[in-house]
């Protein structure tokens, strides 16, 4: 039984995010913002399931596809929003963009662009938590596509030989960029890789919000007790592109009508008066969570730029020497 | 007359190459795109890599030369090599530079040390084709141009055109070239273009070129930066100073003897290079004019690069890290004073 607020919890959540990434495919479109962009459409559910299922301080890291992660982790919206828009006021100061969003505050390690550098950093996060004898829990996000490179496997090898209670959590959204994860995968399943570490791994509905939280839990629970790392393998799909203007040439559109009829979003909807939401509740959530994205949006518009020599700073935390252009 | 841009000039060396040697593979991330939905009509070579530069190689050529990899650089990085060593010519694309890290070892410690080190009996006929630079607001680890991380291990040769003419003549020698190459593209240069010759020769990798003749200073710009260093030359030429522009092309190996011939003529000379400053191609060229031509010199040797930080995202930023075209007019001023 979920208590109340967590379900408002994960309903404003999973609407926040959903609203937060149509509105910047909007202006992706409109060229508003610098640089690139990657939506998390299709991945609410596991942004969210996971996250219900930590504590703000519990560390995670994420990657270029972060928007999701980070908005779920309670990183400030208006922050978020303002440093994709390259602004002063941004949760990265401006110097990170979309690829970067990440608030150590509120327990992000790091948003990483290099596929499959976030499991070994959230290794050693977990490794300091062992040593010190705290008990936060230590989850990396990464695609499917990162399961091929070599970090990953690293990390794997090192926290089950370690017995490091942290949770690999991968997105299996159906592409690695580009290309179908069906065709990429060697084994039948994509957890299958857990083999070779002798690794716990379960599998999930990744569209299913709740099934992603009572997974997580459960393998957070199981992870501590045994102290060993475990893997989860949620299953959605990627409806946005690779980045934003990706063509999605490779995506047929008969396989995005049939994933559309398990959009987190309308599973959530239709599971909602299950969970005690009548369409009142629904509605009102909904609402709140329009109305804050538009804030966050309207706030990114009025934020000052950086300075140019702003980004001369915070290199180093002590240098004796000082850097200029 | 022929125009084309710096991205179908490099589609051009690369077809024209596979239909010379068929032993020339292509390997990398999405460089056809759209594998395993092969079966729809139109997925096949949906990508041709992040910037379509592949495009249309896979339906030309097939799977079996155009390879689509996983996102495990060290694994097809190191098949390359020994690809190349047993008699294919492979080509691999490294998405972005900055990616370097993940299969660094591979090109430091196998590709350019196995014919030395087992005694000259192999060679390794590779190369890596990357695309670097900033200006494309696409953050810290998209953004690098790290031409000097390569440049100093031996074995490695180094290649980084400005515009369409070089891209294709010198992409042409890389690939017939026996040595491990990497083929540095810049993703701010992809869309300039100018005339190439339908039946350009391969241009020689070592051998420099002079874009602009002039008396009074000589700049020395890498790749990008001949951009900004032409843009500076017009507008000095309005106050009768007249620079003279040197574009290497290529940083090992380096036209030192093309260098050296400009600062005999000049004295006075500015380096602009985007890269981070320390052990830079800037600090490397003006250390060698320094110990090379110092009674030519009649002032100090000029580094413009960026500053000792990471590249950052916000526009504002990104635009002050990256050197100016007004850097550049600043310095050739203060030097024609001395």
């Amino acid at each position: 039984m979920i208590e109340k607020e967590k379900i408002n919890w994960i309903y404003k959540k999973i609407f926040t995010i959903r609203f937060f990434e149509e509105r910047i495919k909007k202006i992706a479109k409109e060229k508003i913002v610098p640089g690139y962009l990657h939506t998390c459409i299709g991945s609410e559910a596991i942004c969210v399931g996971v996250m219900a299922a930590l504590n703000q301080d519990d560390w995670i890291s994420s990657t270029y596809r972060n928007h999701g992660h980070a908005i779920a982790k309670g990183c400030e919206l208006n922050e978020i929003t303002s440093e994709i828009y390259g602004r002063k006021t941004g949760i990265c100061k401006g110097r990170g963009g979309s690829m970067h969003i990440s608030d150590f505050s509120k327990g992000m390690l790091g948003s990483f662009g290099i596929v499959a550098a976030g499991p070994a950093v959230v290794l050693g996060a977990a490794l300091q938590e062992k040593i010190n004898k705290s008990n936060k829990t230590c989850v990396s996000f990464f695609g499917d596509g990162a399961i091929h490179n070599g970090a990953f496997h690293e990390a794997a090898g090192l926290a089950k030989l370690w017995d490091i209670p942290m949770i690999f959590v991968c997105e299996n959204n159906g592409y690695a960029e580009a290309t179908a994860t069906d065709w990429h995968l060697n084994t039948k399943e994509l957890s299958d890789i857990t083999k070779a570490y002798d690794m716990l791994s379960y599998i999930g509905d990744g569209n299913n919000v709740f099934e992603v939280y009572d997974i997580t839990k459960k393998a957070i629970n199981e992870a501590k007790q045994k102290n060993t790392p475990i893997f989860l393998e949620f299953k959605n799909y990627r409806f946005s592109g690779q980045y934003e203007g990706d063509t999605q040439l490779y995506q047929p559109q008969e396989e995005i009508d049939k994933a559309k009829q398990n959009d987190p979003i309308k599973l959530a909807k239709e599971n909602s008066s299950k969970y005690g939401l009548n369409k009142n509740d629904l509605e009102k959530i909904i609402n709140e969570a329009k109305e804050e994205v538009d804030k966050a949006f309207d706030f990114a518009d009025t934020q000052p730029w950086p300075q140019p020599e702003d980004a001369l700073e915070e290199v180093y935390v002590n240098y004796p020497v000082e850097i200029n252009r | 007359m022929t125009i084309k841009t710096v991205k179908d000039a490099i589609n051009d060396a690369l077809v024209q190459s596979f239909e010379e040697d068929k032993n020339v593979i292509l390997m990398g991330e999405d460089i056809a795109g759209g594998k395993g939905r092969e079966q729809y009509q139109g997925t096949q070579d949906a990508w041709g890599g992040p910037f379509g530069v592949t495009q249309g190689l896979y339906t030309k050529f097939g799977g079996e030369r155009v390879r689509d990899t996983t996102i495990a650089e060290a694994g097809f990085f190191g098949a390359a090599i020994g690809a190349a060593m047993t008699g294919l010519r492979p080509i691999v694309e490294l998405m972005y530079v900055d990616f370097a890290g993940v299969c660094f070892d591979q090109m430091m410690n196998q590709a350019a040390k196995v014919r030395y080190m087992f005694g000259g009996k192999q060679k390794v006929p590779m190369v890596v084709r990357t695309v670097v630079g900033a200006g494309f607001r696409a953050g810290s680890e998209h953004s690098q141009t790290l031409y000097s991380l390569y440049t100093h291990i031996p074995g490695l040769k180094v290649v980084a055109p400005y515009d369409a003419y070089d891209a294709k003549g010198l992409l042409l020698s890389s690939i017939k070239d026996d040595d491990p190459v990497i083929f540095m593209e810049h993703k701010r240069l992809y869309m300039t273009s100018c005339e190439v010759p339908h039946d350009l020769k391969p241009i020689p990798l070592g051998k420099g070129r002079i874009r602009r003749e002039g008396s009074d200073v000589t700049i020395i710009a890498i790749q990008r930066m001949n951009l900004f260093a032409e843009e500076a030359a017009n507008e000095l030429e309005k106050i009768n100073i007249s620079c003279e522009i040197v574009d290497p092309r290529t940083y090992s190996p380096l036209d030192e003897e093309l260098i050296f011939q400009s600062v005999k003529k000049t004295g006075k000379v500015i380096v602009v290079d985007e890269s981070n400053p320390k052990c830079s191609l800037a600090s490397e060229i003006s250390s060698l004019i320094s110990e090379k031509c110092f009674s030519d010199l009649k002032a100090a040797v000029i580094k413009i690069t960026a500053p000792h930080t990471p590249v950052p995202f916000s526009p504002p930023m990104e635009d002050f890290y990256i050197p100016s075209t007004k850097t550049i007019i600043d310095a050739v001023k203060k030097l024609k004073d001395v």
